[in-house]
């Protein structure tokens, strides 16, 4: 696969094409039907759940939120191949993965409502938090797989970054620590052509992003992202390549930011219409949909229903979210060391006293 | 005029009267900045003087470095000031020190402009006051404005400067206050604060967004009759420590109100150089109000760490009292 789809040819990996319809049998990866119905279902959920957390943030329940919107194949296709004890790099828009290593709709709300308890992810195993500083997550990947090489554990780590995160030094030598210490390790670029404001033409002269890996002598392929199937193949192949001991892999995953980089960005302010409406035709969602009712596999889903449903659970996790238990001042200290110094905590102690003359005064 | 009109407005007429000067940074050509704080600059100048660069803090400062060396003026823009570390190395290692190294051979008449501090309701990263990192490293003037008159006037004056000039801008006032603003170029010495209140009781010294704390702070002072000194410091190095000696040779008293860790900060400087010019005048120990040593919490526990007015006036009537 990563000879035949050799990034400097700038040929990319794809399975189906925008209408559902298989166009590479040689290299469909084999995913029973419950499965792929499944995936559809998680993928509305991840969906609908980041379309609410969009409005909650609207209507000021929340600080900001980074729309998933348009980019749910690429968390998927991760979350049906990984093994549960394999590690996740986050960056910051990877909903679906995260959610599928076991964090909650309620932790991501707590999150953006301004809680550091929600980016903890307590019941979600081998996952980091997650990372603002763009590309610098990368490296951790990397430092995760040589423990895991070290200790001969037997997993797996995920490393995610975004395009705009590929200009920046992290990300390079991310690729060749990985290279040289042949550490277990997959990274996945999110490709969604804006850093911000910034299209991916004038965020490099390279082909296309896969070809990166080439010259640190990784695997590397440049695939479809919004193509669950190309995504899940490309995954499966990385990840048996990594897991078998043959070092790291690299995957471009081409897809579209829908939505704006956050709430706080307008993105009209630098695309058009006419080219979303281009790339919207390129959704994950309705591709995958599409090809389930080729296969007639579609009949039994009731879209409408399972919507109603998400929006229920989703609600009620908001729910928990704003009645999570108002913060307290130890909170803003108790965390910052293992053993506390004395000077921190007679500020903690001193601002308390201050609380305390304020309420008198009241 | 706001703040961001103010700087903006400093940047367009040294651009317009210095081909020299470019600008750039993430996002600041086609969007304007994430502020837009350099909005139509591109429009008027050109994509070859006001441009986006890729995703990158340590190449937009060490690009720039390479631009001083050829005599350009470059003003960049780091998107949050928390996002610049990974540009620590170009600033610390080369644009603070290229000047020296080179024995005056070339030049770094660099502004490395960054919206700072918290308030804001934001995500990590968005809301640290590091000015002490800056004020620290010898080479570096920082710059620091309180109103939309000042950011003007200190902008002006920073990229007509020879020397790196790292330019914060207090970001959660960048549009809470108007002001009236000449429309032709302005300019504000570096180095020299300003007395923004005049009193007898206690020096307060404070810089940035926190100004408008204290002079709320001052009010309730002033209920409960005691006559406070308000000094903005405006530039944090070089400090202005000659106008600061002789407030507190004159009230005896000084308190230092900013938002960074409170450990080897702005405040503790300016203490140590009033203990050795002002010592014998003190009759309180110098005070300190400033940020925990801890990160800026998020959002729902930021109001812990933000410096309130109370805050400010709990500390003054302690400190009058002592």
């Amino acid at each position: 696969m990563f000879k035949e789809f050799d990034p400097i040819n700038n040929k990319i990996f794809r399975i189906i094409n925008n209408k559902g319809a298989v166009i590479n049998e040689k290299w469909k990866p084999k995913i029973d039907d419950a499965k792929l119905i499944k995936a559809y279902k998680d993928m509305l959920y991840v969906r609908t759940a980041d379309q609410m957390a969009v409005s909650f943030q609207r209507q000021g329940r929340m600080f900001t939120y980074p729309p998933n919107y348009g980019q749910e194949a690429i968390s998927q296709a991760l979350s049906m191949v990984w093994r549960k004890d394999d590690w996740l790099v986050p960056a910051f828009r990877e909903l679906g993965a995260w959610l599928a290593k076991g964090a909650t709709m309620k932790e991501v709300f707590l999150y953006f409502m301004g809680y550091e308890d929600g980016t903890v992810f307590k019941n979600a195993q081998n996952i980091l938090p997650i990372s603002v500083p763009i590309a610098s997550q990368l490296i951790h990947a990397v430092g995760l797989g040589y423990a895991m090489k070290y200790k001969k554990e037997d997993k797996v780590v995920y490393g995610i970054i975004g395009d705009g995160g590929t200009s920046h030094g992290d990300f390079h030598e991310a690729l060749n620590f990985a290279a040289v210490w042949e550490v277990p390790v997959v990274f996945i670029i999110q490709n969604n052509q804006y850093a911000i404001s910034l299209p991916l033409k004038k965020q490099t002269k390279s082909i296309n992003l896969a070809v990166k890996g080439v010259a640190y002598n990784i695997p590397s392929i440049y695939v479809d992202g919004n193509d669950l199937f190309a995504m899940y193949a490309a995954i499966q192949f990385a990840t048996d390549h990594s897991r078998a001991g043959k070092g790291p892999v690299l995957i471009e995953a081409l897809t579209y930011r829908k939505g704006a980089h956050t709430t706080s960005d307008d993105p009209t302010k630098y695309r058009t219409k006419a080219e979303e409406e281009e790339w919207f035709k390129t959704d994950p969602i309705d591709r995958l949909k599409s090809y389930l009712k080729i296969k007639k596999l579609s009949k039994d889903i009731n879209e409408e229903k399972l919507i109603e449903q998400y929006k229920k659970e989703v609600d009620r996790q908001f729910t928990e979210a704003e009645n999570y238990p108002k913060y307290k001042l130890e909170d803003v200290f108790n965390y910052l060391y293992t053993d506390m110094p004395d000077d921190l905590r007679n500020q903690m102690v001193e601002h308390e006293n201050f609380l305390k003359w304020k309420e008198v005064r009241k | 005029m706001n703040m961001v009109q103010a700087i903006n407005d400093a940047l367009d007429i040294k651009m317009a009267e210095d081909k020299e000067v470019v600008v750039f940074g993430e996002d600041v050509g086609v969007e304007g900045g994430v502020f837009r704080v350099t909005e139509n600059l591109q429009k008027k100048y050109g994509s070859d003087r006001c441009f986006d660069t890729p995703l990158a803090e340590s190449g937009i400062i060490g690009a720039a470095v390479g631009m001083c060396a050829a005599g350009l003026r470059p003003v960049v823009e780091m998107q949050f000031s928390g996002f610049l570390y990974p540009a620590f190395n170009q600033i610390v290692s080369h644009a603070a020190r290229f000047h020296n190294r080179s024995r005056g051979r070339y030049k770094m008449p660099m502004v490395i402009r960054m919206p700072y501090g918290g308030g804001i309701n934001a995500l990590e990263h968005h809301s640290e006051s590091m000015e002490a990192f800056y004020g620290h490293t010898p080479g570096l003037k920082v710059l620091i404005p309180s109103t939309p008159y000042d950011a003007k006037g200190l902008l002006t004056t920073a990229i007509e400067s020879d020397d790196t000039i790292i330019f914060m801008e207090p970001k959660r006032i960048y549009r809470a206050i108007k002001q009236e603003v000449p429309e032709e170029k302005i300019s504000i010495p570096i180095g020299k604060s300003k007395v923004l209140n005049e009193g007898s009781d206690v020096t307060v010294i404070a810089y940035g967004a926190l100004i408008r704390e204290v002079q709320k702070a001052i009010v309730l002072a002033k209920q409960a009759g005691i006559s406070v000194e308000l000094i903005d410091l405006r530039t944090i190095y070089p400090l202005d420590k000659e106008s600061i000696a002789k407030s507190v040779k004159k009230t005896g008293r000084i308190i230092t109100v900013a938002e960074g860790p409170k450990s080897f900060g702005v405040g503790a400087e300016i203490s140590a150089l009033m203990n050795e010019h002002a010592f014998l005048h003190l009759e309180a120990p110098p005070k300190r109000v400033q940020g925990f040593d801890t990160i800026v919490p998020l959002p729902m526990g930021e109001h812990f760490y933000m410096i309130s007015p109370e805050k400010i006036f709990y500390e003054i009537e302690r400190t009058v009292k002592f």
